[in-house]
């Protein structure tokens, strides 16, 4: 049950309960969507960028708790940030769920992108199945920011 | 846990409950054959293996994998060539297993049987040689709502080669064929029927004998997908007076990449083959092929050997325990799941026909299959969940995905009783 309350962590349960910036965005002029094939995981990503800056973003689809409060998540976190600053956090969030990331915990002073609150998905790296859950919106987050027009797969 | 599903857990834990299970399992000893399976003794995160999840495959008795093992110590050789004693063994033990399929779907000859990969490459044997001979521009080919994909592709890319049309009979909201609208779209073009014997996603068990004389009454020929109804059911191909019937040997206890065409002698005379190699030619100059006869024009190759003979000792396996018991003691086990599952709130069961077999398909409220899964896998229960390969069933039900348990030879109440168990823990976590 400890492996569980890591994974199924009382934000994650809450952001899949409710994700924030949840639906269309009007004024997007990027869009992206993702699937995950394997699970039927469904998700679209919009975003209005200005310059290189993430001005807003939302995201709507269907998928499990752990990737819907995933995207809920960094929807929240990646607003007003530029893109180069969304692409670093996603290779530091791809460290954590993957079990890379750096050992204790301990703050890279190279590396000024904080985690934050996403930190609560530390315990998707003891379910390695589930790592394409977390990381499928921000796989398609990086093809909005890409512009590419057709859709990602996980697979 | 809510108060009705707990009153209706006690109530199978009566002192009598033993006697009538066993009453009504006709004698099956269930306990006796769990110990065949070496699998079954496993732990998962520390607990008992519960392996609900037999729709995708099935675990081997040991006697299956003594009997692949005696082959690779005692008996490898290539068959059908070789003048050396090992070749003879090989290859006697090879079509030894080809009689033991031929009575398992009391085939009328043993070389109406093919030896395939498995259902899916039986399937896309008939789509790319009978299909391709038969099935021209305008001309269709008929299915139903509830087929894996296997049972869908094949006969989409025959169609997008040969401009045909891929027709679709409905199901209800029981998930049970309309046979009156199957009825209706068999028309002066269907060239060929493909339909599950036995629905992967929701265990309905199709009328197929019925539908077999409809087609027939129309001259079309029917191929049966029977995957997941060659494990639960006593399958005739003559009774049923099919004309291809494919399965998988992994489904049935046996080997993984390895499986059964059957297809009326007939039919497959007149077939073109599948494969062009070794084994399926009688001569070979660079003028002309002449084919093998029957079986072995459509096998192509060196065959999985230890495969073939591990399919057939699993095929002994289940004929020495009755098909009729295995398939009383799943029905009493799929009553008891159905009773026991659909007790918890929130539950919503997807596929409710009359007729089922083996699969128990769920939604649980909002919460998505995926997290169940992970839920339920750490109590030590496999089951299965996404689109089981059956993505149109599941926009059909408006579900993205769903859990499915599903049942075999090997399965206990005490077994249903761990799944409603780690369901509500699933609900605790999410609570």
């Amino acid at each position: 049950m400890s492996d569980l309350r890591e994974l199924y962590q009382d934000v994650i349960l809450e952001h899949s309960k409710a994700p924030r910036n949840y639906g269309e965005l009007a004024a997007a002029n990027h869009k992206a969507e993702g699937f995950n094939p394997l699970c039927g995981d469904h998700f679209t990503v919009y975003l209005d960028l200005e310059g290189d800056t993430i001005r807003d973003i939302r995201f709507e689809g269907s998928g499990c708790a752990i990737s819907k409060a995933s995207a809920s998540m960094m929807t929240q976190i990646v607003k007003g940030k530029t893109r180069a600053e969304a692409e670093e956090l996603f290779g530091r969030f791809h460290e954590l769920v993957t079990g890379h990331a750096p050992a204790n915990g301990q703050a890279d002073s190279r590396r000024p992108t904080e985690l934050g609150k996403l930190a609560v998905f530390s315990g998707v790296s003891e379910f390695p199945v589930r790592v394409k859950c977390a990381t499928l919106a921000w796989h398609t987050l990086n093809a909005a920011l890409e512009g590419k027009q057709e859709s990602v797969s996980t697979e | 846990m809510t108060a009705t599903a707990g009153k209706l857990r006690s109530e199978f834990r009566a002192p009598q409950a033993a006697d009538v299970a066993r009453r009504e399992s006709g004698g099956y000893d269930v306990e006796k054959v769990r110990g065949d399976f070496p699998i079954l003794r496993e732990k998962i995160h520390g607990k008992p293996l519960v392996y609900l999840d037999n729709a995708a495959t099935t675990q081997k008795p040991q006697i299956v994998i003594d009997r692949v093992a005696r082959y690779y110590e005692r008996e490898n050789a290539n068959i059908h060539r070789g003048v050396h004693l090992l070749a003879e063994r090989a290859t006697e033990e090879y079509e030894a297993a080809r009689k033991t399929a031929q009575n398992f779907l009391n085939a009328a000859r043993a070389e109406e049987v093919i030896f395939v990969r498995g259902a899916t490459e039986a399937i896309n044997l008939v789509a790319q040689t009978y299909g391709r001979t038969h099935v021209g521009a305008g001309d269709e080919v008929l299915i139903t709502g509830m087929e894996h994909h296997s049972n869908i592709v094949p006969w989409q890319i025959l169609c997008e080669e040969k401009r045909g049309t891929l027709r679709v009979a409905p199901i209800n909201d029981r998930g049970e064929l309309l046979l009156d609208e199957f009825e209706k779209l068999l028309g002066p073009r269907t060239k060929v029927v493909a339909v599950t014997h036995v629905s992967n996603a929701l265990g309905t068990i199709n009328p197929i004998r019925q539908m077999i004389e409809m087609a027939h009454a129309r001259n079309i020929p029917v191929l049966v997908d029977g995957a997941q109804a060659a494990p639960h059911l006593k399958v005739d191909v003559q009774a049923l007076d099919c004309d291809f019937y494919a399965f998988s040997g992994h489904k049935v206890y046996g080997p993984t990449g390895i499986g059964v065409l059957y297809g009326k002698s007939a039919l497959l005379e007149a077939m073109p083959p599948y494969q062009g190699g070794g084994d399926m030619i009688s001569s070979v100059t660079y003028e002309k092929t002449i084919y093998n006869k029957l079986p072995y024009k459509f096998e192509a190759g060196t065959p999985d050997i230890a495969g073939v003979i591990g399919l057939g000792a699993a095929l002994e396996y289940v004929k020495n325990l009755g098909m009729e018991k295995i398939a009383a003691h799943e029905d009493t086990l799929l009553e008891y799941a159905t009773r026991t599952i659909s007790a918890i709130t929130d539950i919503r069961l997807i596929g409710t026909a009359k007729e089922k077999a083996g699969v128990l398909s769920f939604v649980l409220g909002d919460i998505h299959a995926h997290d169940v899964g992970t839920i339920l896998d750490q109590e030590g229960i496999a089951i299965r969940t996404g689109h089981h390969c059956s993505q149109p069933v599941m926009q059909r039900f408006g579900v993205p995905a769903t859990a499915r348990a599903s049942f075999g030879l090997y399965n206990t109440r005490e077994e249903v009783d761990a799944l409603a168990r780690g369901i509500r823990k699933v609900q605790e976590v999410f609570a």
